[in-house]
């Protein structure tokens, strides 16, 4: 059997003492977390453990002695420390021994009670103590669903890393502490801590507080009775800067709660939200100083009526083209001249609304700019917004023709069923044959006929709205997909990925040392870091939107059969 | 510790080096062959000489420092992203198996895998293109099932070293591995 030591590479030049650790016997291995010197009374020594082990949980004990001569083995000190295993009785006794500045120690153990007489093989596996005590280990993405029955089959590396985060109470006392034990650990040479930590965990308390209780009063208003009205709620349900600014609220909400993370995850979770947040205002606040600089925005709202303008003259060009002989086709005049003047009155509508508007867009435009300073999110969600409603006519111009076709469409296949003789049964939701009368037949073949012939018409009215109403989708859905990533984007997380990789651990990687015949084998355990995407999967904030909830298929057949199509539906909203 | 010659699945020459630092301990690493000072030449002056052409016909001297800029950033993703300039094996017993693939520009990548979660070593055979090759690789346990097999880990996936290789590494594994069936785990 082989017996594994795991020696914290801090205690390689400490003075004689006996080691303390746990003993894992599941897999024979032996984890060492510090040194105790001599002088010291046993009786004292085994209280103190058992105080550490009641207040860890971890079974920490005796399981050796260690001697750092710096001349020749003495015989007296090696006796002495064998008569050390009879007070501690633990199985095995593992000593360990260092001469001068030799790197080869050698290893030994003693067992009184064992079985097998030969000698067993110890492998001598030095860890970095502080960097896998702030370690976290990363379970592979696959494992983690079935994490509930991996508890009891805890891997060994788990075990390791769990002894070591465990113990921290064991690693307060340092050598300056004038108590009866003297240890050495990674932190014996005085405990660390930083004052600005310090201060900011002071401080925190009282902010979170605060700003609990402000974001209490904030939500008690947004939940008022007032503004629950009908067309208010409506319109805060269609803008998505009210979506955002909702989940915004949702994210001051937990980091200002005053309980403290309860595991990894949540901390991770409260940090990433709250340097998303912090980053966000920055740019935001970068937006504005740029945005309000040289008056742009008076040059912005200058030159939005022009735009809007420009955008009506084009849609009227279009709609003349449709009305003359487009790419060609022969329209029906009638028809055509019908659905072009409906349009072209209401774009007509539509310029003076906006007209009417002019002497107040720049004022309007100048206090919404300043919302920019909530966050770059919002303001992009407002640009998004500001093309929705600049878009408007767009929209209803896609309404029209897509109900005007679908329409269409739904009368000439139920008459052309009549055509065959058939009719679709709603009772059993097929298609059954049916006999018509005479004068039934005669004018569904008519209506069949004049719907036939008029369908080209109505066809390419709804495909040219239908390809401008996916153009403003598509520039829609861009902005919110940018939103979408600075909002999930685990940015703490990649940070301590990029600055301090131990703390973020997928698993471990080894390096064999020199060796030397006879002496046991020695290895050096280093931590393996998280990959960039392991990590942003890992702690990705979830988000409140949804991608196409439509496939590719289903997209096509709506749009064959005039549907409306509304691609990106936000979660929480009901179904149409 | 030795190193001897075989040949890869393509017929490029690779070199296994066996390292024996315990009993329970055996390192075996595989050499791939290195960056051809021809093929990278060729590439190069293929880039140039496109770019050249280019900036004859459009007179834009844009498109010559375009094509050095190209040259060097596609050298350097080669060497830190592609190129695999030795894969190594490092068997432990009753700790685990460490795979280790390094770079050419140095960077190493490594997986670490528990003696625990290790089923067994085997080589397997795969239909790659038109050929059929051998691959050696770990059978990884099922926690829920003790005869299942939850992954295979394949080794050398980019030395591709041919059977005669595969056997020697293939024992010297096994020589490991059978150490930890006949130690008896304390009760």
């Amino acid at each position: 059997m082989v017996l594994k030591v795991f020696f914290p590479s801090c205690c390689s030049s400490a003075e004689s003492g006996i080691l303390i650790g746990r003993w894992i016997s599941e897999q024979n291995s032996a984890v060492i977390l510090a040194v105790v010197h001599f002088p010291f009374i046993p009786v004292q020594v085994k209280q103190y453990l058992s105080e550490v082990q009641r207040v860890t949980k971890v079974s920490v004990s005796v399981l050796g002695s260690w001697s750092n001569s710096k001349q020749e083995k003495e015989e007296s000190l090696s006796e002495f420390l064998e008569d050390l295993g009879t007070i501690f009785s633990h199985e095995p006794w593992i000593q360990i021994s260092k001469e001068g500045d030799s790197k080869f120690w050698s290893c030994s153990t003693l067992q009184k009670h064992s079985n097998n007489p030969k000698e067993e093989e110890i492998i001598l596996v030095y860890y970095d103590q502080r960097k896998v005590m702030l370690s976290h280990l990363h379970p592979p993405l696959d494992a983690a669903a079935s994490a509930e029955q991996k508890a009891e089959d805890a891997s060994e590396l788990s075990a390791i890393f769990d002894t070591v985060a465990k113990s921290k109470i064991l690693f307060m006392t340092d050598r300056y502490d004038d108590g009866p034990i003297k240890l050495t650990h990674w932190q014996s040479d005085g405990v660390e801590a930083s004052i600005i930590v310090e201060l900011m965990k002071q401080a925190s308390v009282p902010a979170c507080m605060l700003l609990t209780f402000l974001l209490s009063l904030i939500s008690g208003v947004c939940r008022s009775r007032a503004l629950k009205f009908w067309p208010l709620s409506f319109l805060w349900s269609k803008l998505s800067t009210c979506e955002q600014l909702g989940h915004r609220l949702q994210h001051l909400q937990v980091i200002s709660s005053t309980k403290k993370a309860q595991n990894q995850t949540q901390l991770m979770r409260k940090a990433n939200i709250f340097v998303s947040l912090l980053i966000d205002v920055a740019l935001g606040i970068l937006l504005m100083s740029w945005l309000y600089r040289k008056n742009r925005i008076g040059h912005l709202a200058d030159t939005l009526i022009p735009v809007a303008d420009h955008v009506a003259e084009e849609l009227q060009n279009l709609l003349q083209w449709l009305m003359g002989a487009p790419a060609g086709l022969k329209m029906n005049r009638a028809l055509d001249q019908v659905l072009g003047r409906f349009f072209l009155y209401h774009i007509h509508l539509w310029i003076s609304y906006i007209h009417l508007m002019s002497p107040f867009i720049e004022m309007i435009l100048w206090y919404v700019g300043l919302s920019a300073c909530l966050g770059l999110t919002v303001a992009l969600c407002i640009l998004s917004d500001i093309i929705a409603l600049l878009t408007f006519h767009i929209y209803c111009f896609y309404v029209y023709g897509a109900r005007l076709y679908c329409l269409k469409i739904y009368g000439l296949s139920s008459l052309w069923r009549l055509f065959r003789g058939k009719k679709w049964n709603v009772l059993r939701q097929r298609v059954d044959s049916c006999s018509y009368d005479l004068d039934q037949l005669f004018i569904g073949t008519l209506l069949f006929t004049i719907l036939l012939f008029l369908l080209p018409t109505t066809a390419l009215y709804y495909l040219v709205f239908t390809l401008l109403r996916l153009l403003v989708v598509i520039v829609q859905g861009l902005i919110h997909l940018l939103v979408d990533l600075i909002d999930s984007l685990p940015l703490y997380s990649i940070l301590l990925r990029l600055c301090r990789s131990y703390r973020l651990a997928a698993g471990v990687k080894f390096r064999v040392l020199e060796q030397q015949d006879g002496k046991p084998l020695r290895l050096l355990m280093q931590i393996n870091p998280l990959s960039y995407s392991s990590v942003v999967q890992t702690y990705r904030l979830p988000t409140y939107s949804c991608y196409p909830k439509d496939s590719w298929a289903s997209l096509c057949k709506k749009l064959f059969l005039g549907e409306l199509i509304y691609p990106w539906k936000h979660k929480g909203e009901k179904q149409d | 510790m030795e190193e001897r010659r075989y040949r890869s699945a393509s017929g490029a020459p690779i070199a296994l080096r066996c390292r024996q630092h315990s009993a329970s301990c055996r390192e075996l690493a595989v050499r791939c062959p290195r960056l051809q000072l021809r093929s990278l030449s060729a590439v190069t002056s293929a880039v140039w000489l496109a770019a050249y052409g280019l900036f004859v016909l459009s007179e834009n001297s844009v498109v010559l420092s375009a094509a050095i800029f190209i040259t060097l950033i596609g050298l350097i993703i080669y060497l830190h992203f592609v190129k695999i300039d030795q894969e190594s094996l490092l068997v432990i017993g009753s700790l685990g198996i460490q795979v280790t693939s390094s770079y050419a520009s140095g960077k190493e990548s490594t997986t670490f895998i528990e003696m625990g979660q290790v089923k067994d070593v085997v080589i397997n055979e795969a239909i790659y293109m038109q050929k059929v090759i051998y691959y050696l690789c770990i059978l990884l346990q099922d926690p829920g099932d003790p005869q299942g097999v939850s992954e295979v880990v394949p080794l050398f996936q980019s030395s591709k070293p041919r059977l005669d290789c595969l056997i020697e590494v293939y024992k010297s594994c096994q020589e490991i591995l059978e150490q930890r069936k006949t130690a008896p785990h304390q009760a």
